[in-house]
């Protein structure tokens, strides 16, 4: 997972890599400094020489300057490495998130099922923020920590090697330290999170449900219902907290103790190394002088902080794996509808034929959806289609432009199958106008352009008297330039209808499917649009779903669906002899109508 | 972005990357004035929080003083040694007395460690409490006012702005309670006992501190500026971004069959590598301050070892010099160290404070937003009549069983108790509308001087276009808003000298929109009734033609429902709801499209049902579609907040007018 997240870095790899060598020279210029003030006040330490001269001020002045051009240049290197991780981190971040939508874009009907489409979002947004983040933090810190940590013992040792015992002792025991408490902490932050979910998801659900709740009058059950899961979650963080708090002050602990152990032990030898230089009894031991100790009390804090930050790197590690893996999920999400080789990129008719046609969702129960459906429709004739909810009138049609692939049998559209088209002509030829529709922020014109990117004013005018929708377009303040707020939310949901329909028109269309698009359009328009189809558009097959029989009663055929089968096939007339469902809906819907 | 906002504390200190958390650079409004409320808040908890502040002091100045003990450690370990050998004293006799002295300055040194660290522990583990509490304290308040809000608030506020005020502002104030409060006292104290300690250690390189502290004050300044510019312009980008991921995936569908995935490629690319270029300058200023500041102080240690050591050497054998020791070098280069952390942290600090401030500021608004009120006095008793006719009160529930209102076999009924002349009214449902004047926005007047009255048993329908007021009316009777003028009532007595409570108990609606909660199949039905009894909920399930449906799922009636019975269909949740009301057997009876969902040939079915339901009932209808409404006592036609034809079915045929030409199919429903 990691390899491949950071193969994102590809076109950034000049900062990608100059920022951890500059952060290597900025851990340099840290871990150096200590080193070269000991070099300095060993110099003037006073058990060393009685009289200091011009030689020691130069000595001083020369060290003294390297520290300053040490500290300047630490300070480029820092401060543009924190420039070309946010290069690299942004950059990186941002092509995997191209990559993800481009992804996302050749993805089936299937597939966005599969994931749903508030998971995309989340993925797209969230996640890709959260590794951006973290694969920014690492680029600095991921060279930081450890040089920080190996240097600073280097020296350390090198200073003192049996003195540096000291951090022997002290590293193990802050790392099983910080290890216990994670891996304590962890379950209980994870039951944390967990309440807090549920928390918000009922704080949501109440404010979802808060007419219900007034209308019952059950605010006070809320209420309560509210505080019990308010106090599990203060008891719950309260735990979980308290345990990661012990981090803080144990490191200070140990730091401590290894201060003073080194100036306890190095004091000692302190002590004795500056006896020798007085004259006294010689010291075996290894040399040490004040400088050095003072040095080594530096690296404490350097080598046990540099510890510190390795563990909050690895929480911060764990908490961007769970986006990682759901970002390649999506990434590996296999397409399950493409074109085919040698793909047939012409559509001759509009003839449909299903044959031995069954289908079942992938994201299904596991049930046939559609069962063995044989259907034969010839280029430019209208098909009602009718049924309950639930008898697979959508599925069926979303088949025909190969929204979905069928699970066997075969769909043709224009006799040839249509898996072996190429996806954009075969959508070009079947417009769908889907039941749940959208239109886009923009202008009336940019979203009928989205049938036909070409489409002058006249066509799009003429498309839009046959959808009936020019009455009302043409009578809004700036026509064709009136903007849609997002979702077209300033516009009846009769007119989005008829707006929809008008932008499939566009496409010119050799078959057009009608999903129950116009059941908010009234009855008359309703027939007004019908009689525009049979009129000017007689060679477009047509496929009309609805809920009002009116919508389909003179169709050329009507099929009546129950349940994933075709229960009845043929006309108006016909049916109501025939089908028994199909006179119930009639009557349910037409009783007491004074016409008939 | 609701759901897992609210990120656990990840310890003090914060994340290894320093700079401002992504909060943004929110400031509150009126800061002294929330500041003073956020105190009351805490000032339940004012011992405890004395405590740790006295804790955050011990440990802060423990940090301050350590350092200083460096002085005597290492002047012992060299000028006194080197006198002691030079007054010619025995080494082994000199080597002793060092140690002994150096000993007993490490074992005050591992005193104050040890009080610091303590310091350090219990001051987190106070504020943990403490801001839990609060924070507690503080959701709580938020949810109990939210919960007596009138209707019209959540119509002005979306959820998703209530809910962040759960999440990131709660977030905001815990966190900060946690750790940056104590943390900001812990630098303001290290800042300036430092200064304090270098002044005491050495008064001429603290001038040096002071050229350096102008120059860091600079530094911030600068950073932060264009930080919180280019940080706003991240933001608007971001906002950019995510608002066209949002619609763009939820028409994704419409996308693949319009063949139109270039385009939105071609879109998104363009607006992607614009957030990339703005998030790039946000990220650079955001992390630069900690490289820059910890150089600078390295710097600043660079320059006081030089400068010290030659102090030390003194070559010009200046006076002033003449009795710096090495100890204080020491020392004074570790404070170098000390001084500049805790100055970029208050930098960091004082932004989160800020915009904890600013959440706090925004919970509070919430909290201050008036509640509905309910100036009502008169009240639902049970009563029986008396011999003579006359009605008395007697004790009991009235809303045990409302069915009895109907059949009085028993005896006793619910009855409105007025106070005003000690009345006893019986409970019928008769509601009457006179000259009702109602705007959601004043100025413009939804309903105008509407008029109306549905007698007990009457089943009066609504019929018009979106906006025409139908669902208004509904609203009013429960008083969800308040009429401008006019009057309601409910058996005789105005609505709004009724208690709320008792009022809405005494009305059942089945809404357009379905809510049903997490938990089982019978808990919801039972949210009508809080004591039905499960026969009781079958019964009202029956009704409803829900049990079919409800018997076939894996737990029956105990089948647990996902979040807003997503697991159901549209129809199966109407009928729950249709069940919902039917358990709490009121004498009123609301249907907001209630089987609007529901395709005609269920809703053949489940007429029956209905028919039971609001048989004895006063209901209200409000339909799309006209079958549903054809056999009411009377329909209204509403256009435009007014009544323009009403009259039963064929009455209203035979007038030929607006109603006529909706069922016969010649004018649009929009």
């Amino acid at each position: 997972m990691v390899k491949r997240l950071v193969a994102y870095f590809k076109n950034y790899k000049r900062p990608a890599i100059l920022c951890p060598v500059l952060m290597f020279f900025e851990v340099l210029g840290d871990v150096i400094m200590p080193y070269l003030m000991a070099k300095i006040l060993n110099r003037v330490d006073i058990t060393r020489e009685n009289v200091f001269g011009m030689a020691d001020i130069y000595y001083v002045l020369k060290i003294g300057g390297l520290m300053v051009a040490v500290a300047l240049i630490a300070m480029f290197c820092g401060a543009y490495s924190s420039r070309l991780a946010a290069i690299a981190g942004m950059g990186a971040g941002a092509e995997l998130r191209e990559d993800l939508y481009k992804k996302i874009q050749t993805f089936s009907f299937s597939n966005i099922d599969y994931f749903s489409i508030p998971s995309l979002i989340t993925r797209l947004t969230t996640d890709v923020n959260n590794l951006q983040q973290v694969g920014m933090m690492c680029l600095r810190m991921l060279v930081r920590s450890p040089f920080m940590f190996i240097f600073a013992l280097v020296l350390a040792l090198k200073i003192h090697a049996e003195l540096a015992v000291v951090f022997l002792f002290a590293i193990p025991v802050l790392a099983a330290a910080i290890i216990v408490i994670m891996k304590m902490a962890h379950p209980r932050f994870m039951a944390f999170q967990d309440k807090i979910d549920g928390l918000n998801t009922s704080v949501e659900e109440n404010l979802t449900n808060i007419r219900v709740v007034k209308s019952f009058v059950r605010g006070e059950h809320e209420k309560a219902k509210f505080k019990r899961s308010n106090d599990d979650l203060t008891a719950t963080g309260i735990r979980a907290v308290k345990l990661v708090i012990m981090n803080m002050p144990i490191m200070q602990l140990i730091v401590y103790i290894c201060i003073i152990a080194i100036l306890f032990f190095g004091g000692r030898i302190v002590v004795d190394t500056s006896i020798e230089g007085f004259g006294g009894p010689a010291y075996t031991g290894r040399p040490l002088q004040t400088g050095d100790l003072l040095s080594l009390v530096s690296y404490v804090t350097q080598i046990l902080s540099s510890l510190m930050m390795l563990s909050m790197l690895f929480l911060q590690f764990t908490r961007a794996r769970a986006s990682g893996a759901r970002v390649l999920e999506v990434l590996d999400a296999k397409v399950d509808i493409t074109d085919p080789e040698n793909a047939v990129t012409t559509i001759e008719n509009g003839a449909i034929d299903f044959d031995n046609v069954s289908f079942r969702y992938r994201t299904g129960s596991g049930e046939n959806t559609l069962e063995n459906i044989n259907l034969h429709i010839k280029s430019g004739e209208t098909i009602g289609i009718i049924g309950s909810t639930g008898s697979a009138k959508t599925t069926l049609v979303q088949l025909i432009p190969r929204l979905y692939d069928v699970t066997s049998g075969s769909v043709k559209v224009g006799g040839v199958d249509v898996r072996e088209y190429a996806i954009e002509p075969l959508h070009d030829a079947v417009s769908m106008v889907l039941q749940k529709n959208t239109l886009f922020s923009g202008t009336v014109r940019d979203n009928m352009k989205w049938g036909d990117p070409d489409a002058g004013d006249e066509e799009i005018q003429k498309a839009c008297e046959h959808a009936q929708a020019w009455d009302f377009v043409s009578k809004m303040p700036e026509g064709l330039d009136t903007d849609l707020s997002q979702g077209g939310a300033n516009l009846s949901g009769g007119q989005k209808q008829r707006l929809c329909i008008a932008r499939a028109l566009l496409k010119h269309p050799k078959i057009i499917i009608l999903d129950d698009s116009t059941s908010a359009v009234d009855t008359a328009t309703d027939a007004k649009i019908r009689q525009a189809f049979e009129e000017e558009l007689s060679g477009i097959t047509t496929i009309i779903i609805a809920q009002r029989v009116n919508s389909i009663l003179h169709a050329d055929r009507i099929i009546v669906l129950d349940d994933g089968r075709i229960s009845d096939v043929g006309t108006h007339d016909e049916l109501m002899k025939s089908s028994e469902i199909y006179r119930d809906v009639y009557t349910s819907q037409q009783e007491g109508a004074i016409s008939e | 972005m609701s759901g897992n906002n609210m990120k656990g504390p990840g310890g003090p200190g914060g994340g290894p990357g320093g700079g401002p958390r992504n909060h943004g650079f929110r400031k509150p409004k009126n800061t002294k004035k929330t500041l003073i409320r956020m105190f009351s808040y805490l000032s339940g908890n004012l011992p405890l929080i004395m405590l740790a502040m006295l804790m955050i002091v011990l440990s802060a100045l423990a940090g301050v003083a350590s350092t200083y003990m460096l002085k005597p450690v290492v002047n012992n370990l060299t000028s006194t040694l080197a006198d002691l050998i030079k007054n010619g004293m025995v080494y082994s006799e000199a080597r002793a007395q060092v140690l002994s002295s150096l000993g007993r300055s490490l074992a005050l040194m591992a005193v104050i460690y040890f009080v610091g660290a303590v310091g350090t522990y219990l001051s987190s583990r106070i504020m943990v409490s403490v801001a839990q509490r609060t924070a507690n304290r503080m959701r709580k308040e938020l949810f109990e006012h939210i919960q007596d809000l009138p209707v019209g608030f959540f119509d002005r506020h979306p959820h998703g702005e209530i809910m962040s005020r759960f999440t990131n502002d709660m977030d905001n104030v815990a966190i900060t309670l946690e750790q940056s409060l104590s943390q900001t006292i812990t630098s303001l104290i290290s800042v300036v006992g430092t200064f304090v300690m270098m002044l005491v250690l050495n008064w001429f390189l603290t001038i040096l501190v002071i050229l350096i502290l102008i120059l860091m004050f600079f530094i911030i300044k600068a950073v932060g500026g264009r930080s919180a510019k280019y940080f706003r312009k991240q933001q608007a980008d971001l906002g950019e971004l995510d608002g066209y991921i949002e619609e763009m995936m939820q028409g994704q569908k419409v996308v693949k069959v319009f063949n139109h995935e270039n385009a939105a490629n071609e879109e998104f690319i363009k607006k992607n590598r614009s957030l990339r270029d703005s998030a790039v300058n946000a990220q650079t200023f955001a992390t630069i301050l900690m490289p820059i500041m910890g150089n600078l102080s390295y710097f600043h240690y660079a320059v006081t070892a030089t400068v010290g050591a030659v102090m030390i050497v003194n070559p010009l054998g200046w006076g002033i010099f003449a009795a710096v020791t090495i100890g204080d070098i020491a020392a004074f280069l570790q404070y170098t160290r000390q001084f500049s952390q805790p100055i970029t942290q208050i930098s960091n600090q004082m932004n989160m404070l800020l915009s904890a401030l600013a959440g706090a500021e925004r919970i509070f608004e919430v909290i201050d937003e008036i509640p509905e009120q309910d100036s009502g006095n008169v009240s639902l008793v049970l009563a029986e009549e008396g011999e003579n006719g006359e009605l008395r009160e007697v004790e009991g529930d009235p809303f045990e069983d409302f069915a009895s209102t109907f059949k009085s076999d028993s005896g006793r009924f619910p009855a409105w108790k007025v106070p005003e002349g000690d009345k006893l009214i019986r409970l019928h449902g008769d509601v009457r509308f006179r000259d009702v004047v109602f705007a959601y926005i004043p100025g413009h007047t939804v309903l105008n001087g509407l008029s109306l009255y549905a007698k007990p048993g009457q089943k009066i329908a609504f019929v018009g276009s979106t906006g025409a007021g139908k669902t208004t009316i509904t609203n009013l009777i429960n008083r969800f808003y308040e009429i401008q003028s006019g009057v309601i009532t409910y058996d005789g007595i105005d609505v709004r000298d009724i208690k709320k409570d008792d009022l809405r108990r005494t009305l059942g609606i089945v809404l357009q929109d379905v809510h049903l909660f997490r938990g089982t199949i019978k808990e919801n039905i039972r949210y009508g009734k809080p004591d039905a009894t499960d026969e009781e909920v079958v019964r009202a399930a029956k009704i409803a033609n829900a049990h079919s449906f409800i018997k076939r799922l894996p737990d029956g009636y105990d089948t647990m429902l996902s979040a807003d019975g997503m697991n159901l269909s549209q129809g199966q949740r109407q009928l729950l709801s249709i069940a919902r009301a039917a358990v709490a057997d009121p004498p009123v009876i609301i249907l907001d499209e209630a089987t609007s969902s529901i395709d005609t040939r269920t809703e053949h079915l489940i007429e029956d049902g209905m028919d039971k339901l609001m048989m004895g009932r006063t209901t209200f209808v409000i339909a799309h579609r006209l079958s549903t409404v054809r056999n009411s006592n009377a329909i209204m036609v509403l256009e435009h907040g007014e009544i323009i034809e009403r009259g039963d079915h064929d009455d209203l045929l035979a007038q030929k007018g607006r109603y006529y030409s909706l069922y016969t199919g010649k004018a649009e429903l929009t």
